[in-house]
């Protein structure tokens, strides 16, 4: 078990390599000039750009830049902005606000998807799953952005039922609706997971059994079944963590949410590729542990599935 | 059973209901119908079955794949799908109750405690996301209101029982991580943990190696033995059971067409598609002849033939088998065959 965790640690090492590298590799390869817009509404000063290139080693190759970086990423550094704003310190305030969208979202996911999933999948055929077959159908293919706007527009404009904006202080309420914006794909795929699942492991030899014990149809059903069912619904939702994450910097940026999604999105808009290559190396990490968990997890779950 | 064994044994149950066998009858089947109703149509898979099944005997049921014979437990288990099975006519009684017009939740408490099931792959039946010792332990908790730690420590007993080596440290192990031979003995564990009257095992044997067989089969007429328990004994192997059973049921498309002591069968069969089971069965004494297979295929559920379901298969066929469905008839003494030309059959 500890072997495994190991191992899985140490095969993030390449993958963190690979990922930051290609992102560094995109981030300065977008044109523009990092400079421009500094210096008021005048081009600034040979002197100062040269200056600002040595300094932010500009100058270098791309690899040896990639070097410095990582070096100092090593040490915990995660660089200083153009701007000369430490990345840490804005990813720090940021955090917590994207940690408690996400995971909101995930609550929302997980009760709505799997409570839509089972009212469907024990009366498959009949109205309840044809409703739910519908409407999730309907969720998944309209684009997230649609989707938030749509409901920001009528439920926080025009009903003033929500709030419209979310504040820096990011409260539990006004996160609700973001929250419930950003789960919203998730709990369509969440229902109709579940739906399958339950419906298989409702034909399965087990489940017979279940009922030969003289179990009460909604113990067997409930504890025998879902039980088995939500082992796949439960990998759905830690790989969908990246999706999720993805989801943010369009949902942040609606509800004008000062997460990590709307401070990435600022950063590829200003250039500003120390921002980005920070945030993202962060991201790429928080999801590469969440994956392990979710693995761990997964074996926990399923008692055949084995880590050792 | 003595009086006194059969008053402990109640008094143990907490299920508010008791049942009291008469004169040690158990279970009455009686003109038995299951149909499935299917989009293609209706599959008649059990067609007027009756037996009756006493405290301490051991009934085989034996016939082809597809015959009906866990259609037939499952009746009795009341663990059909319904929808598609329909059950249009017939009783089962349990202690002098019908247990098809018994309300859902009385029906269900007799599930464990009353009557009993092994299944045929032990593998699949047990849930695997549990402990096999939790999933014995359940049947105290949700029949007897145990708490987990008593429970769990019926479940070690009972392990031990069944003779699961190390059970106690067996105990947490989960179903994939025992032998086939292993979990069919916890299947069993779990079957007879509140001490059923009646134990309906479906063909417990057919997915283990020969040796296991033995083995299982000998554990099964042990605990029989001990508890004075009514055994139905599901196979379409005759020489699984031979050693067992008391009485061999043959079934075909649905029906029971001969019902024997096992060793009056065995020697004379009473029934030309008894006949025809027994010669396809390899034995010692025969060797270097050729096996005598059963012609034709079993009917078609949604077309069985009218007469006798058989005839079309069947070399002592006549016109009358055609028109006139044969009835059970007791044609010896102790021996029933639903056969136009039994007698024939029995001493030609
Ligand atoms: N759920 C169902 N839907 C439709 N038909 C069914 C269903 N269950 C059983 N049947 C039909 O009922 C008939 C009897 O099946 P049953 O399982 O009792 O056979 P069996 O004697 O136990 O055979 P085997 O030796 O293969 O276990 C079969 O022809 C089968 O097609
Ligand atoms: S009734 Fe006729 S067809 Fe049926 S088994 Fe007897 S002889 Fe054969
Ligand atoms: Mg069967």
């Amino acid at each position: 078990m500890y072997k495994y965790i190991l191992r899985r640690l140490l095969q993030m090492i390449p993958v963190l390599l690979g990922s930051t590298f290609i992102i560094f590799a995109m981030v300065f390869a977008l044109p523009g000039d990092p400079t421009a817009g500094m210096c008021g509404e005048r081009p600034c000063a040979p002197a100062f750009v040269a200056k600002f290139k040595q300094e932010h080693n500009l100058n270098d190759p791309l690899p040896t830049r990639y070097a410095k970086y990582m070096g100092n990423l090593a040490q915990g550094d995660l660089g200083t902005t153009f701007r000369d704003i430490k990345v840490a310190d804005e990813l720090k305030q940021r955090y917590p606000t994207t940690a408690k969208l996400a995971g909101m979202a995930i609550i929302f996911e997980t009760l709505i998807g799997v409570i839509a999933g089972v009212m469907a999948g024990i009366r498959k055929g009949k109205f309840m799953d044809n409703l739910v077959l519908v409407s999730t159908l309907f969720v998944i293919a309209i684009p997230i952005f649609v989707i938030g706007a749509t409901l920001q527009y009528y439920l926080g404009v025009k009903w003033g039922l929500r709030p419209v904006t979310v504040s820096p202080q990011a409260t539990v309420n006004e996160l609700l609706l973001p929250a419930f914006v950003l789960g919203s794909t998730s709990v369509a795929y969440v229902a109709r997971l579940t739906r399958t699942n339950l419906v298989e492991n409702l034909r399965a030899d087990y489940l017979r059994t279940a009922i030969a014990k003289g179990l009460t149809r909604r113990r067997a059903i409930g504890l025998h079944a879902l039980r088995n069912s939500l082992i796949p619904v439960v990998t759905f939702i830690g790989a969908d963590f990246g999706g999720l994450l993805g989801g943010a910097i369009v949902t942040e940026r609606i509800f004008n949410i000062q997460g990590v999604g709307g401070y990435l999105f600022t950063g590829i808009h200003n250039r500003d590729g120390v921002s980005v290559v920070g945030t993202v190396t962060v991201l790429v990490l928080v999801f590469l542990l969440v994956n392990l968990l979710v693995d761990l997890l997964y074996g926990v779950l399923d008692p055949r599935i084995s880590h050792d | 059973m003595t009086t006194s064994e059969t008053m402990a044994r109640e008094s143990a149950k907490s299920s508010g209901q008791t049942y009291k066998p008469q004169d040690g009858l158990l279970l009455e089947v009686e003109d038995l119908h299951v149909e499935f109703h299917t989009p293609d149509g209706i599959a008649r898979a059990i067609n007027g079955v009756n037996f009756d099944l006493f405290e301490g005997q051991t009934l085989a049921i034996l016939g082809e794949s597809g015959s009906g014979k866990s259609v037939t437990a499952q009746a009795i288990m009341g663990i059909l799908d319904m929808p598609p099975a329909v059950i249009p006519k017939g009783q089962i009684r349990y202690c002098g109750q019908d247990l098809l017009t018994m309300p859902d939740e009385q029906r269900r408490r007799t599930r464990g405690p009353e009557i009993s099931m092994v299944f045929q792959d032990a593998l699949s039946s047990l849930n695997p996301v549990f402990p096999v010792g939790w999933q014995i332990a359940e049947m105290f908790r949700v029949h007897r209101g145990m708490n987990k730690s008593d429970a769990l420590e019926r479940a070690v007993k009972l392990m031990q029982r069944v003779q699961i080596p190390a059970a106690k440290e067996r105990v947490g192990a989960y179903p994939h991580q025992f032998s086939g031979g292993m979990r069919q003995r916890i299947m069993i564990a779990m079957a007879i943990a509140l001490d059923p009257a009646v134990l309906i095992a479906d063909e417990p044997t057919t997915a283990l190696d020969v040796t296991v067989q033995a083995q299982i089969m000998a554990l099964l007429q042990e605990l029989q033995e001990e508890r004075q328990m009514g055994l139905i004994l599901i196979t379409h192997d005759l020489g699984v059971v031979a050693n067992v059973a008391d009485k061999i049921a043959v079934m075909y498309a649905g029906r029971i067409v001969e019902r024997a002591d096992v060793y009056d069968l065995y020697r004379q069969p009473g029934h030309p598609y008894t006949k025809g089971l027994l010669e396809s069965i390899p034995r010692l004494d025969q060797k270097g002849q050729q096996l005598a297979a059963i012609g034709g295929l079993p009917p078609n559920l949604m077309r069985i033939p009218e007469g006798c379901a058989f005839n079309p298969r069947c070399k002592f066929a006549q016109d009358v088998c055609r028109e006139d469905r044969p009835a059970l008839l007791e044609v010896a003494p102790g021996r029933e065959s639903a056969c136009h030309f039994a007698e024939e059959v029995l001493h030609g």
